[in-house]
């Protein structure tokens, strides 16, 4: 049960925005997709400048990709279901634990992009307004969540882990009341999901979007040439 | 045995001028773009050489090509498909543009808007990247030019390779020659094999490799994976662009702009017929100096009732079948033996072949008196190593290349006994093992070069695209297409514009106008 009534304002980020951001998100990404595939891309920058790019781009990725799908389990994983392996109370150590060597992982990656992009030369002439932007957003949102752990040590029976994970299971099968689960959490968790949501609104319109083509497919290709004949696709 | 056509190209290196016509055409066509300023898809080396980008012949330091492993299979040198994917986020054989060269222009503005001053105004560089002021670049497409540089530097040339090269340091045996290089159109493409997006492909019909710019994320392991070097990650676009080897024009029979422009008439275009089946086979020939070999052998002989016989049954128009028997890349190639690959050792089967030039006779310098048996000279004598040749064009093999340089001699040898003396010394002929007849032949197309003797192209049938030969439907719905373009070119009547997806503009920033940050 919600714990309190949220106010307009609580449901409209916390019941309504999440909704709003992954709809963009999906139509936005099928849109870009179909109409512009030509923009659809890493943007790599590394022919450019390559210094930095082995330990700070290896280290932002690995560590990302891990939180993102911690991130998925953690909160999506119903509590009868977690609960025949690890406790509550347990659990959120992990995911302190977890999220802090992970982020840790992330903050030095993301950092040293950071710092590359914003004082290489090169590298700030050639990015566009979107490239800086979602850089900080995401170096943001990574000092939020790490933050989150000094708060979560204050109450170490599950409580806010909970009541964060209650939100997450009732946006994603559009239960009413989502938002009540949020309205009494520090503002700091609050401010981790509003940015979090941003950022998913914003995923069609960045680069973000080569995550969604992330070329796992390459290991099932049979062999290693492929021959096309002209007219194939028309 | 499953027959598949290409269009290959032979170029006549003992006539090459290194005027760079070829490469600036290219670059007018093609690569005059943001982005790609910096990409030349066809250039000209001076060999020896260590060339552009900065080393690329040394695959110990580029990864790129295939490699042999101990049980006779091939992999990617990069590595296998889970090695290149480990190797995405940042992939540490990837060059730094600056291994080419970092892009400029000139600001040109500057001449005609300068105030009154007393030295005539110049027009500085400033980079194509940040708009800042270049004092000086620092490497290019031929910046070796006519051994530019010194000799320490230059002799970091892959192609010395088991060679006392201090030597040729010396001013009285130094030699150059000139090297144009462009996509090779591999019959076993690296790029394609390292795509993991699997943008990358070889067109079936006429054997041209073709990055689909829609397909392409900006993984950039194709660039690793090229030997050659032939693949440019454009950097405003992040996608990779390669030498397209001119397909509307080839398409239309006409032949590459590189081609059609060259003012020594050193490039020849025409088809020829290999079995897809013997790939494999041919680029894991065990020993490096067997994979000319190898390549040859997989090559068919486009006389051989046969071969035409299955090449109908594999889908090979008869045009095509014509082209392929007046093809001068097969002749080349297969019937004089005067064509090599390029660098066959990195295993790709290039389909982009050089006849090894000529040389002023060193000996006949030094001592008075020509070596050799009295009529043809020794070629060991000849001013460029024949090693260092074969270190290029036949994995280090120095028979093949004998033989090609003996045949061209002999062919000039006959052919100024005959015009000037009027004596048609058969013998020279004989001890090449070559005939009058195909020495006319060779005369015809290597030295005399017509137009329609070198290029032969086939126009590309329309019934390729369709499942019948009479598939007007397929004709039909391509009617008024949309042409070459980017992206949604064609929506947009042909122009890229800024969009909420930010796809690249492709302006020029090559014309003056300095780039400023954060545009």
């Amino acid at each position: 049960m919600p714990e309190t009534t949220p106010s307009f304002f609580y449901n409209m980020v916390f019941g309504i925005y999440p909704y709003i951001a992954v709809s963009v998100l999906v139509l936005g990404s099928i849109l870009r997709y179909d109409r512009d595939q030509y923009s659809w891309k890493t943007s790599s920058s590394q022919l450019l400048r390559g210094k930095g790019m082995r330990v700070g781009s290896n280290l932002f990725h690995i560590g990302i990709i891990l939180l993102f799908f911690t991130h998925l389990v953690g909160l999506l994983t119903p509590e009868g279901v977690y609960h025949l392996v690890i406790t509550t109370p347990h659990k959120q150590i992990l995911a302190m634990i977890g999220g802090g060597i992970l982020g840790g992982i992330t903050f030095i990656g993301l950092t040293m992009l950071l710092v590359r992009r914003m004082t290489d030369k090169r590298i700030r002439a050639t990015s566009k307004f979107s490239d800086i932007l979602l850089l900080w957003l995401l170096y943001i949102q990574l000092i939020l969540g790490l933050t989150t752990i000094f708060f979560s040590a204050q109450h170490l029976d599950g409580s806010s882990m909970v009541a964060l994970a209650n939100w997450a299971q009732h946006i994603v099968t559009f239960q009413s009341g989502a938002a009540g689960y949020i309205v009494n959490e520090s503002w700091v968790f609050k401010a981790h999901i509003f940015l979090g949501l941003t950022i998913f609104l914003i995923f069609p319109f960045t680069r973000l979007v080569h995550m969604l083509s992330a070329p796992v497919k390459y290991l099932w290709r049979p062999g290693y040439q492929i021959v096309r004949r002209r007219g194939k696709g028309y | 045995m499953k027959i598949r056509a290409q269009i290959g190209m032979v170029l006549n290196l003992d006539k090459c001028i290194g005027c760079h016509t070829c490469s600036v055409t290219c670059k007018n066509v093609w690569t005059s773009r943001a982005g790609v300023e910096y990409a030349w898809f066809n250039n000209v080396e001076t060999k020896p050489g260590v060339g552009y980008p900065r080393d690329w012949e040394n695959q110990n330091k580029w990864n790129g090509g295939w490699m042999r492993l101990g049980n006779g299979k091939l992999r990617p040198k990069i590595g296998g498909k889970f090695r290149v994917l480990a190797k995405l986020f940042a992939n540490p054989d990837l060059p730094e543009i600056d291994d080419y060269y970092e892009p400029f222009t000139f600001e040109y503005d500057r001449l005609q808007k300068a105030p009154e001053v007393k030295t005539p105004p110049t027009a500085r560089m400033h980079s194509a990247l940040t708009g800042e002021i270049m004092e000086k670049a620092e490497w290019g497409p031929n910046w070796e030019e006519i051994l530019g540089g010194e000799f320490s530097k230059r002799s970091q040339d892959y192609n010395f390779r088991q060679m006392e090269k201090e030597i040729y340091g010396q001013f009285e045996n130094t030699f150059m020659m000139y090297l144009p290089r462009l996509c090779e159109h591999c019959l076993n493409p690296a790029c394609v094999a390292a795509c993991p997006s699997g943008a990358i492909y070889k067109r079936e019909e006429d054997g041209i490799v073709l990055i689909d710019q829609e397909k392409c994320r900006g993984w950039r392991m194709c660039v690793s994976a090229c030997p050659y070097k032939k693949i440019y990650f454009n950097w405003e676009s992040g996608k990779s662009e390669k030498c397209t080897f001119c397909y509307p024009r080839i398409e239309a029979g006409d032949p590459t702009v590189c081609s059609e422009t060259c003012v020594g008439r050193i490039r020849y275009l025409g088809v020829v017929l290999y079995d897809a089946d013997r790939i494999e086979e041919a680029a894991s020939a065990e020993d490096v100096e067997d994979l000319y070999q190898a390549q040859c052998d997989i090559f068919l002989d486009p006389n051989d009732p046969e071969v035409i016989a299955q090449a109908r049954k594999d889908g090979v128009p008869d045009s095509w079948l014509q082209a392929a028997k007046d093809s001068p890349v097969y002749k080349m190639a297969m019937e004089w033996k005067i064509a090599f690959p390029l660098h066959p050792e990195y295993r790709t089967l290039p389909m982009v072949w050089y006849v090894p030039p000529l040389s002023p006779i060193q000996s006949a310098f030094e001592d008075g008196r020509m070596a050799g048996d009295g009529v043809i000279p020794d070629v060991r004598d000849l001013r460029i190593p024949v090693k260092y040749l074969a270190n290029m064009l036949t994995g280090g093999k120095e028979e093949p290349v004998v033989q090609a340089l003996e045949r061209m001699i002999a062919m000039r040898e006959f052919m100024r006994g005959k015009t000037v003396e009027g004596v048609s010394n058969t013998d020279i002929l004989t001890r090449v093992g070559l005939d009058e007849n195909t020495l006319d032949d060779m005369y015809r197309v290597m030295a005399l070069a017509n137009y329609e003797d070198r290029f032969v192209i086939p126009t590309n049938h329309r019934e390729y695209a369709g499942k019948t030969v009479f598939d007007n439907e397929i004709a039909f719905e391509n009617r008024s297409a949309c042409g070459f373009s980017f992206g949604n070119g064609c929506g947009d009547d042909g122009q890229t514009r800024i969009n909420l997806f930010g796809t690249p503009t492709h302006k020029n920033t090559m014309s003056g106008k300095i780039r400023k940050p954060g545009q």
